[in-house]
């Protein structure tokens, strides 16, 4: 069960980024180093914003005690 | 209890006690022995005083006791009790020191007809939850702005679930809902929330959503009940309590970090409307893409006016740089495609996300997805 990327870790380094950008003292290589970094960042928060289908399950307990899920349609 | 050095300084000095003197150490000792309870009987000799205190005694068959309750205490309750009503008092028992009476201080009066001995049982729950700090506006934590997955503790079948999912669904799309069933009324209901609520904190969930939609005040019980408030309370993560009511407030209520009128209100309150967050983000891209460029042309004036000096490696270094520059302007623009593809333009991707620019990408039968001004759309390729 493991969760979709974190949509906030990617809007709070892409914030950074655009902070370090806009500061007069990054040099060329860090500030295209930056800028590709913020573009897989753009990538992943787009995704999710674009996410079309939402993911809808049930917990069971199972038998041995662990967890399982099953998609639930609502 | 500190036994004889209560007495240190009022002992007196012929070996007798004064009345006053017994009637304090009582009273120390009754307020110490007591911590304030309920008591069942029914009311007798009612007094209203000018000062608005109310004088009364209670009794049952064996025995009878002095009670007061002041003002304060007094004017929170619509009506006095009738002559010989039966009901619950919250009290401290202490001692009336001129009189040498036993008396109870009274702060709450209910009624023990069926509807009064309901809201005494939630009184004392409430009281019992507080004592233990979990009613202090203090331990409430805020809540995640972008949660991934929200746990939803509810029955699968009511409307509440619907509610909750419709909601998700238009606001945040990304958001996994994990539904831990749980029947909301009935004899199995307390049992079932606390086990459900138990189990949410062994999920990997940023957030939890406990409710049912509206109902009379019988089928809401379960979300009184001070078992389930403390499961709740018990819950890892930021919890929404979402109890269908509009004037009552349930004991979840009051315990949970955020208190939603209804279940929808609760997906609202979970997950945030993604198009404001969308015009966040792109303006974010703009400012980058910006960032970069006023950087590059920096860099570019820099050289122009110490060309000579710099010589050959800073050039080539920046040379490279921009060829850099353009692959990343190209993946900018297809990462940010809204004004070309506003004019009428789409974009053809395959399932890995590659843009597909030649014929010979689209393989007979294949999958892949058009991105054009307001979204995307899954395609595939024609027979050639």
């Amino acid at each position: 069960m493991s969760a979709r990327p974190s949509f906030r870790d990617a809007l709070e380094r892409l914030e950074a980024i655009v902070r370090e950008l806009e500061s007069n003292d990054v040099d060329l290589d860090r500030a295209l180093a930056l800028f590709e970094e913020g573009v897989g960042q753009l990538q992943v928060a787009r995704a999710l914003l674009d996410e079309g289908e939402q993911k809808v399950r049930r917990v069971l307990a199972q038998a041995d005690g662990t967890l399982g899920t099953r998609d639930l349609d609502v | 209890m500190g036994g004889l050095s209560l007495f240190d300084g009022i002992a007196p000095t012929d070996g007798a006690w004064s009345v006053l003197q017994v009637t304090q150490r009582a009273r120390q000792l009754i307020e110490a022995g007591f911590d304030r309870l309920w008591v069942r009987g029914e009311v007798t000799g009612f007094k209203k005083y000018q000062s608005g205190h109310w004088y009364f005694s209670l009794r049952d068959r064996q025995a009878q006791v002095r009670c007061v309750m002041w003002r304060l205490d007094a004017q929170r309750l619509r009506t006095p009790p009738d002559e010989g009503m039966e009901v619950f008092a919250e009290a401290r028992p202490t001692v009336w020191e001129e009189k040498g009476e036993l008396r109870l201080t009274v702060k709450q009066l209910i009624p023990t007809t069926a509807d009064g001995s309901w809201q005494a049982r939630l009184e004392q729950a409430r009281a019992a939850l507080e004592r233990d700090g979990l009613l202090d506006p203090a331990r409430r934590r805020s809540l995640p702005r972008f949660a991934r997955r929200v746990g939803v503790v509810t029955s699968t079948d009511g409307a509440a679930l619907r509610d909750i999912v419709s909601v998700a669904r238009r606001r945040w799309p990304a958001v996994e809902l994990l539904v831990v069933p749980a029947r909301v009324q009935g004899d199995t209901a307390e049992a079932e929330l606390c086990a459900a609520l138990a189990l949410v904190n062994r999920l990997d969930v940023d957030l939890v959503i406990v409710g049912r939609g509206g109902g009379s005040r019988e089928d809401l019980w379960a979300f009184n009940s001070e078992r389930v408030a403390r499961a709740l309370a018990a819950v890892r993560v930021p919890t929404i309590s979402a109890v269908g009511h509009e004037t009552d407030v349930s004991l979840t209520d009051l315990v949970a970090d955020f208190r939603a009128a209804t279940p929808s209100a609760a997906a609202e309150a979970a997950v945030p409307d993604r198009e404001p967050v969308r015009a966040q983000v792109n303006a974010l891209a703009r400012r980058m893409a910006r960032g970069l460029t006023a950087r590059v042309e920096l860099g570019g004036q820099r050289l122009d006016r110490t060309g000579d000096r710099l010589g050959a490696g800073a050039a080539a270094r920046l040379g490279r740089g921009r060829a850099r520059l353009d692959a990343l302007a190209a993946a900018l623009q297809a990462l940010s495609p809204m004004r070309v593809l506003a004019r009428g333009f789409a974009l053809a991707r395959d399932e890995d996300g590659r843009l597909l620019r030649r014929t010979d990408q689209f393989a007979p039968g294949a999958r892949f997805r058009l991105t054009v001004a307001d979204g995307d759309v899954p395609a595939r390729v024609e027979k050639r």
